[in-house]
């Protein structure tokens, strides 16, 4: 089976490894169900997580991922950091690459960042990507067709016929970049919908559907996947106000209800609840932003098994 | 060249054999659990089953257990898939657990499957069967119930056939 030996981005991976990467988080899911807690695996490796932007979810989730397979984890958060004192990348990486990391995560503000780790020779092992600015977010995607599939589909297979939409902020989304082309990979169909002044420039090359309005279409898609409005990466206005950006592409109680009764919402978090959603909408029994969570750990665990455990096949004999 | 050392009727015969030998040493199947180790050894642990319910008129709790994320040579090789481990609801805690395998060869494979039962719970007593043993032990580890003693140069590979994943059922010796 080959890998990469970096994860960067989902058009890194074939189908046949993206199934695969599904395929040992369904297995690991299953071992942590029962009494198994913790696996030797990748014990005596060092897996630094390199984060320049705040994280919840992802840092404490590939946190979990690694002590489960018995690694040791470095947190090294950007905030509180000499990257303060003006410290570069470069050094940063060959400060880690001296104290024996053996895998780093990382997550930048800028586009691209992962890659220059990856191919810049700084450091050894394989480099994880755990969003870089408006680029990729690989381990989302995949626990959110993780999620999908253990809803639609099964063991073994990808989400072919999958109806998903994307609404919101798609212009600065990695998630909605990431979930786009590894959706297409795995046969799903994928609709976004935004206002004109949120998609990028060349959006009609996606391999996506594009519209305007949500409730047109609303009953034919299997997932609904709010985005939220990355304000953070905003400097110029993209639309009136909030309240009405909620109005017209909010998911709401009236929407959930037309959406078709198998249908479920999806949220790659942080939510701004009653923006980009409602809490009701949010909280209900069709939402699997909780399961999102949960398979998250998982999925990273298949990840960082699938790129560290074995040979890795840009790394040669170790 | 390849050399068949099992046909069919052995290797059901050997079964037959070691479903006896199991329920002689244990006293019955009351407290058993058969666990295959994946592929070969599910397929192996469910004849046994089959076997010991004909002998005994009783069920038998049988499972699987996969190994490959306790390997001690997963760096040597590209990143292995993993194959599904079930274990009953009410676990193997004073158990009399018998992993089951095809064949029995450097004894890392059965060294790995006692670290993943050490994760789980904490069994009576762990018990092996395999169909083949080949010689070769690396390790001080010893089958209990052997199907088939086949003495072999490390040169030669051991392949066992076991329907349904293969047409027949036979064991061969290539090389």
């Amino acid at each position: 089976m080959k890998f990469p030996k970096h994860l960067l981005s989902v058009e890194d991976l074939s189908r046949e490894n993206a199934i695969t990467i599904l395929d040992t988080a369904s297995e690991l899911a299953r071992v942590s169900d029962g009494s198994i807690k913790k696996l030797p695996t990748l014990r005596g490796r060092a897996i630094v997580n390199l984060f320049y932007e705040d994280s919840t979810r992802t840092r404490i989730s590939f946190e979990t991922a690694a002590k489960r397979l018995s690694a040791d984890v470095i947190n090294f958060s950007a905030k509180g950091s000499s990257v303060s004192k003006g410290e570069s990348l470069k050094d940063t990486a060959l400060t880690l690459q001296a104290m024996g990391a053996d895998a780093v995560i990382i997550r930048h503000p800028s586009s691209g960042a992962p890659q220059r780790l990856a191919e810049a020779g700084w450091i050894k092992g394989p480099v994880i990507n755990a969003g870089d600015g408006t680029h990729q977010h690989p381990t989302q995607a995949l626990l959110d067709a993780f999620t999908i599939r253990n809803r639609f589909g099964e063991v073994g297979k990808g989400l072919d016929g999958v109806k998903i939409a994307i609404i919101g902020d798609i212009l600065h989304s990695r998630v909605a970049r990431s979930n786009v082309f590894l959706a297409s990979i795995l046969g799903a169909e994928v609709t976004l919908i935004s206002p004109p002044t949120l998609l990028p420039v060349g959006i009609e090359n996606w391999p996506a559907k594009i519209r305007y309005r949500i409730d047109d279409h609303i009953n034919d898609f299997d997932v609904v996947m709010p985005l939220r409005i990355q304000r953070e990466r905003m400097h110029e206005g993209f639309f009136p106000t909030e309240r009405e950006f909620s109005r017209h592409f909010g998911v709401n109680q009236d929407r959930l209800a037309k959406m078709k009764s198998s249908g479920v919402i999806l949220h790659p978090g942080p939510m701004n609840r009653g923006v980009e959603i409602d809490a009701l909408s949010a909280d209900s029994d069709r939402s699997l932003i909780v399961n999102q969570v949960t398979n998250g750990v998982f999925v990273r665990m298949a990840v960082l098994y699938l790129l560290l455990a074995g040979v890795n096949q840009g790394l040669g004999e170790s | 060249m390849t050399r068949t050392v099992l046909t069919h009727d052995e290797i059901a015969r050997a079964i037959r054999r070691i479903a006896h030998e199991i329920l002689e040493r244990n006293k019955g199947a009351k407290n058993l659990l058969l666990l295959g180790i994946p592929t070969r050894g599910v397929i192996l642990a469910e004849r046994l089953q089959q076997s010991i319910t004909d002998i005994e008129g009783q069920p038998v709790a049988i499972g699987s257990i996969d190994i490959t994320l306790h390997r001690d040579d997963l760096r040597l090789r590209p990143p292995r898939p993993l194959s599904p481990t079930n274990i009953p609801t009410d676990g193997i805690d004073g158990r009399d657990v018998v992993l089951v395998d095809d064949v029995f060869f450097s004894g890392r494979t059965i060294r790995a499957a006692l670290d993943a039962l050490g994760e789980i719970g904490r069994p009576a007593t762990v018990q092996l069967a395999v169909l083949v043993d080949r010689g070769h032990r690396e390790l001080p580890i010893r089958a209990d119930y052997v199907g088939k003693n086949l003495p072999t140069s490390r040169s030669e590979n051991v392949r066992v056939h076991l329907v349904p994943l293969e047409e027949i059922d036979e064991v061969v010796i290539e090389g």
